[in-house]
């Protein structure tokens, strides 16, 4: 009997999960490749947008066990990073969408470095005053626009040859660009790093004694998410052809925690799902101003008393699979 | 007129003072945070909105029952703090198992609810809360004119700084407090009702930052919004100080509302975010904060 032959049952197990993760990663590019027929395009990028920022939120706090209050730093700064290249320097958006995620990237190595010289609560503390700080540079920057923000961003020319101020070409780069993410972060959480990571999130202690240098491990945790975060926010610029300051102030921090939390932490697809329904819920409630946040603020209270495993975590745990 | 470093003395003293005022709040506030962080582990992300909820119920008093300024001060504390403890008893006390984190989840949804509920009835406007008569007019002291409310925040928040840390480093019952936070299951053992002291300390923790709303309805509006901003500098502010010392966080509000006013005298660009940049100094030389022990 060799272990060629008969596979451990930890590998089925494994082989088990990566069959669900593969049939539902279809569904659900089946499901975006579609969605244009019958929902508004803008509607489906701003998800897209919104669910890629929520996944990269998710690798960070449901697998590296770190919660960020301020992720909304990386998708504003790399938002302005992006309207500003495409606007002021006529980048074409492949390139203003690389140079945005790239400046987030930046920021998030700085941030990154002070923020993990602390622990659990301090952790979010710190990259909440980070993100402030960063609000009001936006806020007085001269190349920002204060209040006003960066508007009529143009959309251009994707690598010189295709014209992206037709909807559905703008969908297929953003479609291409938030599966690319999202599979980045499967690779990444299914990565020997990953399951470091989680090793780390578990039990910081043990991690250190086998010998794990944990603040790189969390740094580079906090670098990828951070970097993914500015792809969204960059991608989100393009798309809304607008940066302004309502992507990097706090309560836009807020709202990725509660996208990840709604939708199951440290799940796969929760983020996507968590995502989809708060941007709907906003959409729909968006004429009763700020009972929206009292809303919000209940999703919540609700979420961390009875639900903590949220929609997808419970979704699975109910079929017995990890989703 | 005279100068220091070019700077008109009246103009440097007028920005020392309100230095010391917004320090006179982030030392409440911060003090509070701590308070409440020593024994229940959590960061209580409400604070901002329960700072806000003791200017509101102060300006209700007065506008609905015609109940005055120093009577709100008595009262508004015990009436916030009261509603703190029916949160405390209803979701905080079931958290403690978990991880902290949901501690802080669970009050940034409060704050988004009770922030959201006094836009929606008084929009994003200030109401003008009048200043009690006994505390009108000022002292002209020579070389600047100060006010007697501003006066008495200062006076008034130290005062309370200081008898907090009396009675949590110096009595009895803050000797309880101190042991329930170093082995709460040992004090317990001991016959002390430790649930029943949880509940109280965060009750008072946020009677403090109703106290501190009061306090501040005369001198900024009264808006929805005044503690939403005010809680990240304060959550700063805790960082700089640590959260290991009453007395830390009392001084690092104080010094830290000092050095926010002399830069908006010497460079106003940057007055919104010297906070955050001595967080990052101190981050980057002393990590465990000022005050704060490294565990």
């Amino acid at each position: 009997m060799t272990r060629d032959t008969l596979p451990s049952a930890a590998a089925q197990k494994r082989a088990a999960e990566l069959r669900t993760h593969r049939i539902a990663f279809g569904l659900m590019a089946l499901l975006l490749f579609f969605a244009p027929a019958v929902l508004y395009p803008v509607f489906m990028m701003k998800i897209m947008c919104f669910a890629l920022f929520a996944c990269a939120f998710n690798l960070l706090l449901g697998f590296g066990g770190l919660l960020s209050f301020g992720h909304a730093m990386f998708l504003g700064s790399a938002g302005y990073a992006a309207a500003h290249s495409a606007k002021v320097w006529s980048l074409t958006p492949e390139l203003a969408i690389l140079f945005g995620t790239l400046c987030a990237c930046v920021l998030s190595v700085g941030a990154g470095l002070l923020a993990i010289r602390r622990q659990g609560i301090y952790f979010a503390m710190i990259t909440l005053a980070l993100a402030q700080m960063v609000f009001f540079f936006s806020l007085q920057a001269p190349f920002t626009g204060g209040e006003d923000g960066i508007q009529g961003v143009p959309r251009g020319m994707l690598f010189g040859l295709i014209d992206l101020k037709n909807p559905l070409a703008m969908y297929g780069v953003v479609l291409v660009i938030f599966l690319g993410g999202f599979a980045l972060i499967y690779r990444i959480v299914h990565s020997p790093f990953g399951q470091v990571l989680k090793a780390i999130r578990e039990n910081q202690d043990r991690a250190i004694s086998l010998g794990y240098d944990i603040d790189r491990y969390k740094l580079l945790a906090f670098v990828l998410s951070g970097t993914i975060a500015g792809l969204a926010g960059a991608t989100k610029a393009i798309v809304f052809q607008l940066a302004s300051l309502t992507d990097v102030h706090w309560t836009m921090s807020g709202e990725v925690v509660l996208m990840t939390l709604l939708g199951g932490m440290g799940t796969v697809f929760g983020p996507v799902v968590g995502a989809a329904l708060i941007i709907t819920m906003q959409n729909y409630l968006a004429q009763l101003g700020a009972w929206v946040t009292v809303v919000q603020g209940v999703i919540f209270v609700v979420c961390v008393l009875a639900f903590r495993r949220g929609i997808i975590g419970e979704l699975g745990h109910w079929l017995r699979k990890p989703l | 007129m005279t100068e220091i470093f070019g700077i008109p003395t009246q103009a440097l003293f007028g920005q020392l003072l309100i230095g010391l005022i917004n320090g006179s709040f982030y030392a409440l506030l911060s003090l509070g945070l701590a308070v409440i962080f020593g024994l229940l582990n959590i960061i209580n992300f409400a604070h901002g909105a329960q700072y806000m909820l003791g200017a509101f119920v102060a300006y209700l008093l007065l506008s609905k029952l015609g109940i005055n300024y120093w009577w709100a001060l008595l009262i508004t504390p015990l009436v916030v703090g009261a509603s703190g403890m029916v949160i405390e008893r209803l979701m905080l006390s079931k958290l403690y198992k978990l991880d902290h984190l949901y501690g802080l989840l669970l009050t940034f949804g409060l704050a988004l609810i009770i922030q959201g509920v006094f836009r929606n009835i008084y929009g994003s406007s200030g109401e003008p809360y009048q200043i009690p008569d006994a505390l009108q007019g000022g002292q002209n002291l020579g070389f600047m004119f100060l006010p007697n409310y501003r006066a008495w925040i200062i006076v008034a928040s130290l005062i309370t700084c200081l008898s907090t840390w009396y009675v949590i480093e110096r009595t009895k019952l803050g000797a309880y407090l101190r042991a329930a936070t170093e082995n709460p299951q040992l004090v317990q053992a001991f016959g002390v009702n430790v649930p029943r002291m949880i509940t109280l300390t965060y009750g008072f923790g946020v009677g403090l930052a109703a106290l501190a709303g009061v306090m501040a309805a005369p001198v900024y509006q009264v808006s929805p919004q005044m503690g939403a901003d005010l809680i990240i500098v304060v959550f700063a502010v805790v960082v700089i100080g640590g959260m290991g010392s009453i007395l830390g966080a009392i001084t690092t509000g104080f010094a830290l509302g000092l050095i926010e006013g002399l830069t908006k005298v010497f460079y106003p660009e940057a007055s919104s975010t010297v906070i955050f940049i001595i967080m990052v100094i101190v981050l980057l030389v002393r990590p465990a904060g000022l005050f704060g022990t490294q565990k």
